[in-house]
């Protein structure tokens, strides 16, 4: 199990909610994982239902069993001052870096200084050890950036370590590109049965490899229960109108002659049937494109009650029964 | 006025339990948003579509071009990154970054459209403000052609830009705009401020100082803190990287300046009378959530905000029947089934079920009838024997309603939520498509959508 698993997916897939259930379904065992989120939307700190997290990680969930899961959110303009710090003991030179424009400039113009910077922040989070030696975190999973910008973002200290061909930034990009690279990490695509998530997902993919970036898994999030099979569906064709309007009517729902209650429920009844059909052969469609593409799947199903704390403990215990953790 | 505790308490609530029932009760009804109109306005030049990614903003876009084209205007829409078959719908699948004329539209207005090419608007505007030696050497310059590949934030400058020039050419009556898929949805009215700031700043002039002065006669015009701080760039950034650099700002140095005025005129642009903004979403807690703070935000800008669409909206035709109800049916159904193939005994219609499931205040909604509830149902339950093949269809479509029931509470709950919050934002809903547009037939069917969104208050009777 790759200790950097990084979570994409297009946007409106659920690739927060994804990257925070895994977080929590690795932490098993006494083990300790680390949330990060890189693209400041504080999307986790309303995911666990705590306050705007800080430039900090901190401890934001007890999964079953005694693990722990920290939450960092990374702020580049902070992660730059402590890698000034880290490298180069700058402590007022930072504040002047900062007075002239300097940080602005690296954290929000400069091409990819950003991404070097929180790419750089979430690998030395995987490489960094306590006393004794041992790992500080078992996993730290990585809220990423869209589909649409995934290999580029991961990719970009490649790009970096080519404009900076010496100095310091030049072998931290290196360094970064080699956590990056390895078996180390794992990137995970994060999809729905639609044909533009689909789409995305496997140009993703092929953008991925050619980047020599490790994909991992496809997780198809909020999928649908299944009411009705193909055979259900085929034999809703068969039935007369009036035998559903009697059926329906000994159900208690109102009676089944014309204009009444029960009658009148299989008009609309049949046209959502129409449309489960539609979807339904959409869907199919999309999973088995889906499976074309040779990765392991993994389906989470839609909460019925909507995405709360409970349910994200409940996606988190779903991973995990599907060996993803 | 303080509020009235015993006023609050004395307005009974019994029809709670009669929300899930009446599965279309709006807790505010919020302002219609008009579509038409605004399109049909020739005083509307600009439309933004916005909001977070996944809404179905770029097809929102093309669908109000199209719309707009329809009825006689002469539209451009200028899309940022359309599904690829969305774009090869409009043709517009190859990237030449000037708008190409949309075939098969209807009546006598025109659609255009066009999807941005980054790289291509950014060179553009290097060679349209730079003599041809200069400009060729910004393009080589390796600093350069990482920017203009698409860093971060490029897409949004180079998408206001673009709008900018669109309008400028006065060519269109109506500009159609669909925003970058940003890490925030507000990225694109930041880009062209923090661009401004940023040239504004002390930086750039440090930058360009060594390189403009040259050598040693403009190293004694730059204090020591400076010449510190180039070292230090230097060292961070390793020395070639920062020659780059520099010389890259130095010979942008023009059209940079170029670059703020227009930024900031297309800022203003955004604030005139003539653009309309619509924040599109979903009904979903995150995409709502995004537009809530898109609507504060737009606000804080003075940017005109006409309204919210929310796109993918669930209805139900058979929404009087609430997801419990439907769940007790059939359920109902499936037992007696059960006990059908058991002994053949009929163990329907039980005192139990009929209790739970008819409350009194369900036959207080005036769209249910209840006389036939009483008599119709033994009537004809009894004229034919059950058919345990029938009953098991309408169980499952029973239960694809209470499921269907269910998703429909949450979006209302989810949008209510919303226009709590704002209920001065008018909205235009979008019903649900099973599958995804990619023609111009789809995404006149969306536009007819939006226009015609008027809520029917749900009429059982109708």
């Amino acid at each position: 199990m790759s200790r950097l698993q990084v979570v994409s997916g297009k946007g409106g897939t659920g690739k927060t909610t994804v990257a925070a259930a895994l977080a929590l379904a690795l932490a098993t065992a006494g083990r300790r994982t680390l949330l990060v989120e890189v693209e400041g939307r504080q999307g986790i700190a309303q995911l666990f239902e705590t306050e705007a997290l800080p430039y900090e990680e901190r401890k934001i969930a007890v999964a079953p069993g005694g693990g722990e899961v920290y939450a960092l959110a990374i702020d580049p303009e902070q992660a730059l001052l402590d890698y000034l710090q880290m490298f180069y003991k700058l402590g007022s030179a930072g504040r002047a870096l900062r007075k002239i424009g300097a940080i602005d400039f690296a954290t929000t113009i400069a091409p990819g200084l950003r991404d070097v910077l929180l790419t750089g922040k979430a690998c030395e989070a995987v490489r960094r050890k306590d006393r004794s030696g041992r790992f500080v975190y078992d996993y730290v999973v990585m809220d990423a950036p869209p589909t649409g910008r995934i290999t580029r973002f991961l990719n970009v200290n490649d790009e970096v370590a080519g404009l900076a061909k010496i100095g310091p930034i030049h072998n931290q990009a290196q360094a970064v590109m080699r956590v990056l690279k390895s078996a180390e990490t794992a990137v995970h695509l994060v999809t729905l049965l639609e044909e533009m998530p689909v789409q995305e997902t496997a140009d993703g993919i092929a953008e991925l490899r050619a980047a020599g970036l490790p994909v991992g898994r496809i997780i198809v999030n909020m999928v649908r229960p299944r009411v009705l099979d193909a055979k259900d569906l085929e034999l809703v064709r068969t039935i007369p109108r009036a035998a559903l309007a009697r059926s329906l009517s000994s159900a208690g729902l109102g009676g089944a002659r014309r204009g009444g209650n029960a009658e009148r429920l299989v008009d609309p009844l049949l046209e959502q049937a129409e449309e489960y059909a539609e979807r339904y052969a959409l869907e199919e469609e999309q999973r088995s494109v889906l499976g074309e593409l040779g990765l392991p799947l993994h389906e989470l199903p839609l909460l019925s009650e909507g995405m709360d704390l409970a349910g994200l403990y409940e996606l988190a215990t779903e991973l995990r029964k599907q060996g993803m953790s | 006025m303080s509020p009235d505790p015993a006023h609050a308490r004395e307005t009974p609530r019994p029809h709670d339990g009669s929300r899930a029932y009446d599965g279309t009760r709006r807790l505010a009804p919020a302002r219609v948003l008009d579509i038409d109109p605004l399109l049909d306005d020739p005083r509307t030049r600009i439309v933004v579509c916005c909001g977070s990614g996944g809404v179905g903003k770029t097809t929102t876009a093309a669908a109000l071009g199209l719309r707009a084209a329809e009825r006689g205007r002469k539209v451009v829409v200028l899309t940022i990154d359309p599904a690829r078959r969305l774009a090869q719908s409009m043709g517009i699948d190859s990237l030449d970054n000037v708008p190409r004329r949309v075939k098969g539209t209807e009546g006598d207005g025109e659609l255009h459209a066009m999807m941005l090419d980054m790289k291509r608007t950014f060179d553009e505007v290097v060679e349209a403000h730079t003599d041809p030696e200069r400009a060729a050497a910004i393009l080589a310059n390796p600093f350069y052609q990482s920017l203009s590949a698409g860093f971060a934030g490029t897409q949004e400058y180079m998408a206001m830009e673009k709008l900018g020039q669109l309008r400028a050419k006065d060519e269109w009556d109506l500009i159609v705009v669909d925003t970058p898929p940003s890490r925030s949805a507000l990225d694109f009215l930041d880009a062209p401020k923090r661009l401004g700031s940023f040239l504004d700043g002390r930086l750039i002039r440090l930058l360009t100082a060594p390189a403009k002065l040259g050598g040693r006669a403009g190293m004694k015009f730059l204090n020591v803190g400076m010449t510190m701080m180039t070292g230090t760039l230097g060292k961070l950034l390793g020395g070639q990287l920062l020659k780059d650099v520099q010389t890259f700002v130095a010979a942008m140095d023009t059209t940079f300046g170029g670059f703020r005025k227009r930024a900031d005129a297309t800022y203003k642009l955004l604030q005139a009378p003539g653009t309309a903004f619509l924040v599109v979403a979903a009904p979903e807690r995150d995409a709502l959530r995004e537009a809530a703070y898109f609507v504060e935000r737009l606000a804080a800008e003075k940017m005109p905000l006409a309204g919210l669409v929310l796109n993918r909206v669930h209805g139900s035709g058979a929404d009087q029947l609430s997801a419990e109800r439907a769940l007790a049916a059939a359920e109902n159904l499936e037992e007696s089934r059960i006990v059908d193939q058991e002994d053949g005994k009929k163990l329907r219609n039980s005192p139990d079920t009929y209790g739970s499931s008819d409350s009194p205040t369900s036959r207080s909604d005036p769209g249910a009838p209840q006389a036939d509830t009483a008599t119709g149902t033994d009537a004809s339950a009894s004229a034919d024997a059950p058919d345990p093949v029938v009953d098991q269809v309408a169980a499952g479509l029973l239960r694809l309603h209470a499921e269907r029931m269910q998703l429909l509470l949450r979006e209302q709950r989810t949008r209510d939520r919303f226009t709590a919050l704002h209920p001065e934002v008018p909205v235009a809903e979008v019903a649900a498509l099973p599958g995804d547009v990619h023609d111009l037939a789809g995404l006149r069917d969306i536009g007819n959508r939006l226009a015609n969104n008027r809520r029917e208050p749900s009429e059982p009777n109708a």
